[in-house]
């Protein structure tokens, strides 16, 4: 059995928390959270709650991943730090640096760029002046490029916190943005 | 296999087993497909696609390449490995595989042996057509034995599964996404574990290379020849690549009975002692308390005249403590040269302090089953072992037995980091034996003498039943097997003693793993006080090496050995052969411990300098032969023996190469037998007076991986990486707030008479009652028993 078909929690060197050491982990509100999650899967599978468990931390902690979260998920979850790390840095929903209050996610891929997102791009960075993956200097949003967003009926699409925009025009975008605290 | 199932590859009919993939037919049939991210021992990834063939089932195409490592064979499947589809696939593979990659191969250290290189050359295409920019990663380091230029990662994975699937430690991921994926530990740290260095012969590309060896030689300047390894009782197979007379790197020799593709980093870095500064030159003899060079004949004349003098009429004043990692040639002949005068005073089992069971338990122990069979075991118990620092590749081979559902348990006075599940019974050394008790007891067995009130005394708790039931369901599948922590308990003849009940009672083998290379051979050679070669009984059995330092002689014979780092008690060491009125030592290096008790230094040829056997743990005789020239005049060790033997006028010393006094003891071994049955009753032995006394603080004095023998203490790689363990004090954090102590603080360590001091930490692995304070490194030289009474106080 290659390592893929088998739970990290055997077969691996990891560290097993205690009682104790697995209480101290974030508070008690996100441990309920979490568990709620992993008791959809058996039990040896507490890796199947990772990408759920990412986005509980990342909502408690103002939108981005700390490593210390992720060390202490991976301890948490029993798994090896490194296979957390590896799904927090695949998808771009997972922030690993501070970021704005709101995320502007537009899209990069096939339809959306014949459907206009390319304008949408060139506006963020003129009128607004930050480029993929920066904040505004005022901190209300982070402007990032994303794959595919599955709209692509309406294309170009947004993403705005967990909102989708679609058949988003440059001034639809400033009008959502003003709307943003 | 009854159903063989018949496919056709490149138009030549094949037999295979339902469920092979197409890959591992072909490479049995020697027929070629490219490949990076295939290897047998590991999980297919099939993520590289180099590896597309063509195929049709019942005269059905496929309707793409398939890839062949993926690709489970079926009745009838017909492959074309060279057909148009499947080189077209295959050139563009590469040529996406090349978009990235660095034409860097001029100052890429794998070039020339890179199998993207050779890959490139069959199947690419002569010129790229990509002109955008390519893609650079950062390098991180990942520590003293490993390079990293991850711009030339291909992203094969090979070194994420082997961390997986092999080592066991999850170190190395994939993070990030299409282009920017990347290969690394994410977080920078340094990659810790004792078989981490094969990821560089893993590694298809230039982005894992050696550090120790990188940018010193050339693939097409080297020169192979065959080896084996030094330094555990395996005997991983070598291949050593040379550049004139230089070991320049190791590389591990396919052998799947012993390593199979594999060798521990001790076995790969530590050649690089060979070339280490304090390598001893020439002949030294002291006169009036300094060294002086003087001539072989000068040396040789000393030392004859020194052993003769020491040996007296009747031989008894002369010991002889001789590595367990010498070659059996020279086990033989110093056996045979300190025999011939007149005293039986010779031993290999430099660490062990228990000699009260030499003659009663076994004269030849040995492994008790084939390598191989320890990944088959359904359950194995291992009494006083560091497994991964003792024998880093036969842990892999328990951690496979586990994977498949076999119940490993340990009894060892500090809890280990281990990469399967196990149970470990963790006490000190004294309550080492009560777990055992307790497995005997769940076991319901009685016992006789001090095994029966040790049973009687102990309590079977759950765990000990379940540990008993494992050990009882596998039958003949279980193993106990006794490690070097063991050997060097005061009370190894009571481990032995209840490893042979827990074995009796469950049908398991017993086995030993003897320290050293060599350690099953130098019991073949005799060079043990109570047997001679072929494991005959010596009717009054000589001193043991615990017994000649115990009760000194008049002259030593020291060989390959440091006193200060490689004996079990140094303190008592160095006062015995402090007293000797004459040592000669014969070694590879120069060393302090070695300079202030001997009296002549005659230089002897290290490993791969000299030819040689060395007898492993299941007892096959691996030869070797001297592939480099020894360094200045240092001379192989069975020619000075030999020549040692003609001055003492001894009879018996006219071998003209290593191979006959090889055959010479081959035949006076064709009756010997591995058994590690008992002679006697180990059960009557009394308590050792250490445990007697009952100490409040018992020294757990393991050896770290990097500290078994002169020439890995000299391997500067390998002692610059964390698993090299410098000397200190550790408690547990109940402990040090008991004794009154805290993190850094010095501590000052009394045992019998000698102390040493060294800074305070803490480790939570350790039982109530035990410091740990490791051997063999420098700083512990002045102490006394490995495993021991020890008083602690602030300094």
């Amino acid at each position: 059995m290659g390592f893929r078909t088998a739970p990290m929690s055997q077969g691996l060197s990891v560290a097993a928390p205690t009682a104790v050491e697995r209480d101290a982990l974030f508070t008690p509100e996100i441990r309920a959270q979490i568990d709620a999650w992993c008791a959809k899967y058996p039990a040896e599978w507490r890796q199947s709650a990772t990408i759920p468990a990412l986005h509980i931390l990342q909502d408690a902690n103002g939108g981005w991943l700390a490593q210390q979260q992720l060390d202490d998920l991976a301890l948490y979850l029993g798994m090896p730090p490194i296979a957390v790390y590896e799904v927090a840095s695949f998808y771009s929903m997972f922030d690993l640096a501070p970021v704005g209050r709101h995320k502007v996610c537009v899209c990069n891929s096939v339809s959306c760029l014949l459907g206009g997102s390319e304008g949408l791009i060139h506006h963020l960075e003129h009128k607004y002046g930050v480029g993929p993956g920066e904040t505004t200097p005022d901190g209300k949003f982070t402007f990032k490029e994303v794959e595919c967003l599955g709209a692509c009926k309406d294309a170009p699409a947004v993403l705005i916190g967990r909102t989708y925009h679609e058949k988003v025009s440059p001034e639809a975008l400033d009008k959502l943005i003003d709307g943003l605290e | 296999m009854t159903d063989k199932i018949t496919i056709e590859i490149d138009g030549r009919t094949c037999e295979a087993a339902p469920g092979e993939m197409i890959i591992a037919v072909a490479d049995r049939e020697g027929i070629v497909i490219p490949r990076f991210c295939y290897h047998e021992k590991l999980s297919i990834a099939a993520n590289c696609r180099m590896c597309l063939v063509e195929a049709e089932q019942g005269g059905r195409p496929f309707p793409k390449p398939v890839p062949a490592c993926a690709t489970p064979i079926a009745p009838g499947m017909k492959i074309q490995t060279r057909s148009k589809l499947a080189l077209e696939a295959q050139r563009g593979t590469m040529e996406f595989l090349l978009i990235n990659h660095p034409l860097d191969c001029p100052i890429c250290d794998q070039g020339g042996e890179c199998e993207l290189q050779d890959v490139a050359m069959g199947y690419g295409g002569d010129f790229s057509r990509y002109s955008e920019g390519k893609r650079v990663v950062q390098d991180e380091d990942l520590g003293p034995l490993i390079a990293t230029d991850m711009t030339r990662c291909i992203h094969c994975t090979r070194c994420v599964r082997f961390g997986a699937e092999i080592a066991g430690v999850r170190e190395m991921g994939a993070t990030g996404r299409g282009e920017n994926m990347r290969i690394g530990t994410f977080v920078a740290h340094t990659v810790a574990h004792e078989l981490a260095g094969n990821i560089i012969d893993l590694c298809p590309v230039g982005a894992l290379t050696s550090k120790p060896y990188r940018f010193t030689a050339r693939a097409w300047e080297l020169t192979q020849a065959e080896g084996i390894a030094p330094h555990d009782c395996l005997g991983s197979n070598l291949h050593l690549h040379l550049r004139g007379n230089r070991v320049m790197r190791v590389h591990p020799r396919d052998n799947e009975a012993v390593n199979e593709t594999w060798i521990s980093d001790r076995d790969r870095f530590s050649y690089q002692g060979l070339a280490s500064a304090d390598r001893l030159l020439k002949p030294l003899v002291k006169r009036d308390g300094a060294w002086h060079e003087t001539s072989w004949q000068d040396a040789l004349n000393r030392a004859a005249e020194g052993l003769k003098a020491a040996a007296g009429p009747h031989g008894t004043g002369l010991g002889c403590l001789i590595s367990p990692s010498a070659t059996l040639e020279e086990l033989y002949l110093a056996q045979k040269l300190v025999r011939g005068l007149g005293s039986d005073h010779i031993d290999h089992r430099l660490r062990r302090q228990d000699d009260r069971a030499d003659t009663l338990g076994p004269t030849l122990p040995w492994l008790g089953l084939p390598i191989a069979e320890v990944e088959r075991l359904a359950a194995v118990l291992l009494i006083g072992c560091d497994l991964r620092a003792e024998q880093p590749l036969l842990a892999h081979r328990i951690r496979k037995a586990a994977g498949e559902g076999a119940g490993v348990a340990l009894v060892n006075p500090i809890a280990l980091d281990l990469t399967f599940a196990a149970t470990q019974f963790v006490a000190s050394p004294a309550g080492m034996l009560a777990e055992l008790a307790g497995i005997a007891k769940a076991l319901n067995q009685q016992g006789t003498g001090t095994v029966k009130g040790l049973i009687a005394a102990a309590t079977a708790t759950d765990a000990h039943k379940a540990a008993a039931a494992r050990l009882t369901e596998a039958g003949q599948g279980a193993a106990v097997l006794l490690g070097a922590l063991a050997e060097a308990h005061p009370d190894f003849g009571l481990l032995q003693a209840l490893a042979q009940v827990i074995a009796g009672a469950t049908q398991a083998k017993v086995g030993y793993l003897v320290a050293g290379a060599n350690g099953v051979g130098a019991g073949l050679a005799g060079a043990q006080p109570q047997s001679l070669p072929g494991g005959v009984p010596v009717p009054v059995p000589g001193l043991s090496a615990a017994a000649m330092l115990a009760h000194p002689r008049k002259g030593y014979l020291l060989w390959g050995l440091e006193p200060g780092l490689d004996l079990g008690n140094p303190a008592q060491a160095a006062a015995a052969l402090g007293q000797a009125e004459s040592v000669v030592a014969c070694t590879a290096f120069r060393s302090p411990s070695l300079e202030a008790v001997a009296d002549v230094l005659l230089p002897i040829a290290a490993f791969a300098e000299t030819s040689g056997t060395f007898v492993n743990a299941e007892g096959a005789w691996q030869g070797f032969r001297g592939v480099v020239a020894p360094p200045g005049e240092a001379r192989p060790g069975w020619k000075v023996l030999r020549v040692l033997g003609n001055l003492l006028g001894l009879a018996g010393f006219d071998q003209d190469d290593s191979a006959q006094v090889r055959e010479e003891l081959r035949a006076l071994c064709a009756e010997a037998k591995l058994d590690n049955a008992p002679r006697g009753d180990l059960q009557d032995l009394p308590l050792s007076s250490q445990q007697a006394a009952k100490p409040r603080t018992w020294r757990v004095g393991t050896l770290p991986i990097y500290a078994v023998d002169p020439l890995v203490r000299r391997a500067q790689a390998l002692q610059a990486s964390p698993l090299a363990l410098p000397f200190g004090v550790w408690l547990s954090p109940a402990d040090a707030a008991d004794l009154g102590l805290t993190v850094g603080d010095p501590v000052e360590v009394r045992q019998d008479g000698a102390s040493a001091q060294a800074v305070l930490a803490l480790d939570p692995r350790l039982p109530s009652g035990c410091v740990r304070i490791p051997a063999g490194v420098v700083g512990s030289e002045s102490l006394g028993a490995q495993i021991a009474a020890v008083t602690l106080s602030k300094a």
